[in-house]
């Protein structure tokens, strides 16, 4: 087990050290200054020229790799170009949007997708099987920026319930900000849950014509009894693995869904921080999104692992 | 369960409608965020479309009708010679910080604004100064290096404004000015707070509190102001739904006029557009009335040179050359441009150009010139078109305020280079005399339709929407900003 953990640390390390090299090279490649950006068409080049070497921009190459590097191993992530605050002061407000709003979509797609999975894979074939089958093909077409829109829509200006866009901060109490989530965590959960619950469906088939299950009905358990104690649990590894790789889905996700509502979290930071060429912004964003989600499906390699006995016992 | 579901629902739209009854605070909607709050260092206009005469003051303002007013300076004298300005500077005057207002802090902000290392984005507006003296605590007397006929002007941009030495540092992220509203909070990535300056030296500001609010998406925009959450979007995005809130009776439609040139940036160092037959050719070819209802729902006026109707000594230049395809086709057949020649038209993401764009490619057609639409985001336009001027034509809208400079610059993007506009522009900004200054200005709108360096299109609307309850936003944008000192509520 040791071993293992180690072997996977060792991972971890290397994925972010070639990340961090990829995104810092792709961003020298791009066309953009951020001082021109900044001081637009009016600007004489003396004054740019001013700016960059304000902003550090005129070091060699090498020299600012290694000074981002050196700053992102003693948790200093720098000054952002544009905002002029501390990357990590930025992060750390906006984690507070992205996170609640991913784990939101999560429990949301979760919540529906695998009742919904588990009941059309008992009644397979029949008319409820068709029917829920049938919203899920739909949607796992719906693009997640449209059904938004089809959100704001219906909930918020035909029925007004809840609010169109932004975010309240969490100052101003849970509900509130909570209730600025619930939308924009529909619009991103519910494709998810669609591909889910079909996921969820083909693995509980699958299951149910193992010989364990007819063996178990042999025993004389009712179908239900061995539908969920025996079908289900031996379901779920495929299902915790794509929910492992939703999350990364969710973080892309986030990108088009915070635009749609102009949410305030980690998705729209990185929009703006490319368009503004905000360069140590963005290369510290994908460092830190590159980390999470290795370390999510580090996570779901451990909880699969727990699932099945055999690979329990293997470990 | 579904009850109380309902009920809670209900008890939030009432606590709702109940904030709205206050009127004294105001939601304004912007597109863009502002990177930060200081705007003596840095181009974007939502910094000024924040703080501008909200927070900040400079010595000379500009009101709602592009008028110079005056603000920090209760007046001042010029010289004969058009050398030597002598501002009177308002007393007693303090900083959001405490800092008292003086002429001390005159000399503080100009030299930043003209240091070496000076990262303001206009520093070209303070190069005419050639010193600051400070006669007494409460005068200033600017000099001059030569003449300027728009340095009062110029004294009122967002670029220009007053800074406390204790607090100019920290200006980006905690802004520190005179006026009549002082920061609160920025929630970034959705909103600024502003509370009123119970300290101001001037007459108080009827709104208590201002929240600017940054909606980019159009139908967000559109959906934010109709369920409320936004009381007036200024420059509203989503031209599309205007009518929408024509018809609505609890909403006000305003139509202004901004300073944004919008026109097809011609690289007249690249053939063909180095013939003047060609330039002139492809404006013939555009129908700027049909192109404003396609790409603008029909907002926006016609401009025929580098100037707005709205600006002083306008000359309406729209008939220089109007709509005749055929008159374009014999202009490139003279000029040895064959039918289907390919050229390519760069658009950065503004709809005024990506739609543009589309429309002027049809236009073109017609006239037998093909337009490759290259779409480019806002940082490669400004690297590949702005600095390495590598680019046929582009489409895009100048928004500085009277910018006739940019023609006689040494290097400029459109590499437009005319010895004889150059001269007329000098004695234009070295012109005392009111009169001759407004003949000049007609000289150099001339020479700029004469020449068509670029395809002078449209000058861009300033269409907004707001709460019909609201009284005295500004209608036209004649500088970038959202002046709500005069805003309040009708009862």
């Amino acid at each position: 087990m040791t071993g293992f953990l180690l072997r996977r640390l060792l991972i971890l390390l290397a994925t972010l050290i070639a990340a961090s090299l990829v995104v810092f090279a792709v961003l020298q490649v791009l066309p953009g200054d951020p001082a021109a950006i900044m001081l637009g068409t009016g600007a004489r080049p003396d004054t740019v020229a001013a700016l960059r070497h304000r902003l550090g921009l005129d070091a060699p190459l090498a020299l600012r790799y290694l000074r981002w590097i050196a700053g992102l191993a003693t948790g200093d992530f720098g000054i952002s170009y544009t905002y002029s605050v501390p990357v990590r002061t930025l992060i750390g407000e906006r984690v507070l949007v992205s996170l609640p709003l991913a784990v939101l979509a999560i429990v949301l797609s979760t919540a529906i997708a695998i009742p919904v999975g588990v009941l059309a894979a008992a009644r397979r074939g029949r008319a409820a099987d068709a029917a829920m089958m049938g919203v899920a093909q739909v949607g796992v077409a719906i693009p997640n920026f449209w059904l938004g829109l089809l959100l704001i829509l219906l909930f918020a200006i035909r029925l007004p319930w809840l609010p169109a866009s932004g975010f309240p901060g969490w100052d101003g109490g849970a509900w509130p900000a909570l209730r600025a989530l619930i939308l924009p965590a529909l619009a991103l959960g519910l494709p998810q849950g669609a591909i889910l619950a079909r996921v969820t469906r083909a693995a509980v088939i699958e299951t149910l014509g193992e010989d364990f299950v007819r063996t178990a009905r042999a025993w004389g358990l009712s179908r239900r009894a061995a539908l969920w104690r025996h079908a289900v649990p031996n379901a779920l590894v495929p299902v915790v693995t794509l929910i492992g790789l939703q999350f990364s889905f969710l973080l892309a996700g986030t990108v088009i869904v915070e635009n749609v509502f102009t949410l305030p979290g980690l998705g729209r930071l990185v929009f703006q921080a490319i368009a503004q060429r905000d360069l140590i912004v963005v290369q510290d964003l994908v460092v830190l999104l590159a980390g999470s989600v290795i370390a999510v499906n580090f996570v779901v390699d451990l909880v699969a692992a727990w699932l099945d006995p055999r690979q329990r016992l293997a470990a | 369960m579904k009850r109380m579901l309902l009920a809670l629902a209900a008890g939030a739209l009432l606590a709702g409608a109940g904030a709205a009854q206050a009127k004294d605070t105001l939601t304004l909607g912007m597109v863009l965020e502002p990177p930060h709050l200081d705007p003596t260092a840095g181009a974007a206009s939502a910094i000024r479309e924040v703080t501008y005469a909200n927070i900040y003051e400079g010595l000379t303002r500009i009101d709602r009708t592009g008028a110079v007013q005056p603000a920090l300076a209760e007046s001042w004298s010029v010289s004969p010679n058009g050398l030597t300005y002598s501002f009177k500077l308002v007393a007693g005057v303090k900083f959001h910080d405490g800092t008292p207002f003086d002429c001390s802090v005159v000399q503080f902000s100009y030299g930043r604004a003209m240091a070496p290392d000076s990262v303001n984005a206009q520093k070209q507006l303070f190069e005419p100064i050639a010193g600051i003296a400070c006669p007494d605590r409460f005068t200033a007397v600017v000099t001059l290096k030569r003449p300027s006929a728009l340095f009062l002007f110029d004294m009122g941009w967002g670029d220009a404004v007053m800074v406390s030495p204790k607090s100019a540092a920290t200006d980006k992220t905690n802004p520190v000015g005179t006026g009549p509203f002082r920061f609160r909070q920025w929630v970034h990535g959705d909103r600024v707070e502003l509370e009123r300056n119970p300290d101001y030296w001037g007459s108080q500001p009827k709104l208590k509190a201002v929240t600017f609010k940054f909606v980019s998406d159009p139908s967000a925009a559109t959906a934010a102001v109709l369920a409320g959450d936004i009381d007036a979007f200024p420059l509203f995005p989503a031209p599309e739904a205007i009518d929408q809130f024509r018809a609505d009776k609890r909403f006000a439609v305003h139509v202004g006029t901004t300073e944004g040139k919008t026109i097809v940036a011609l690289n007249n160092a690249r053939k063909p557009f180095d013939d003047i037959r060609v330039r002139r050719a492809l404006t013939y070819a555009i129908d700027r009335t049909q192109l404003i209802e396609a790409a603008q729902s029909g907002f926006g006026k016609p401009i025929g040179s580098h100037y707005v109707p709205t600006d002083p000594g306008y000359v309406d230049l729209t008939g220089t050359y109007p709509y005749d395809p055929a008159k374009a086709k014999a202009l490139l057949a003279e000029a040895g441009v064959k039918p289907g020649t390919e050229i390519t038209l760069m658009l950065p993401p503004p709809p005024y150009a990506r739609r543009g764009g589309e429309v002027i490619a049809a236009m073109w057609e017609q006239v037998g010139i093909r337009a490759k639409l290259v779409p480019i985001e806002w940082a490669q336009w400004l690297d590949q078109v702005f600095k390495r001027t590598d680019y046929d034509a582009t489409i895009i809208s100048h928004t500085e305020a009277r910018d006739l400079d940019i023609y006689a610059r040494d290097k400029y993007y459109f590499n437009y280079h005319s010895d004889a506009y150059r001269a007329l522009y000098q004695t234009y900004v070295q012109a005392v005399d009111p009169k001759a200054q407004t003949d000049l200005i007609g000289a150099l709108q001339k020479k700029l339709a004469e020449d068509e360096p670029n395809v002078f299109l449209f000058a861009l609307a300033a269409v907004g929407v707001a709460d019909a309850r609201l009284r005295g936003l500004w209608e036209n944008q004649p500088i970038p900003a959202n002046d709500v000192t005069g805003v309040s509520w009708a009862e």
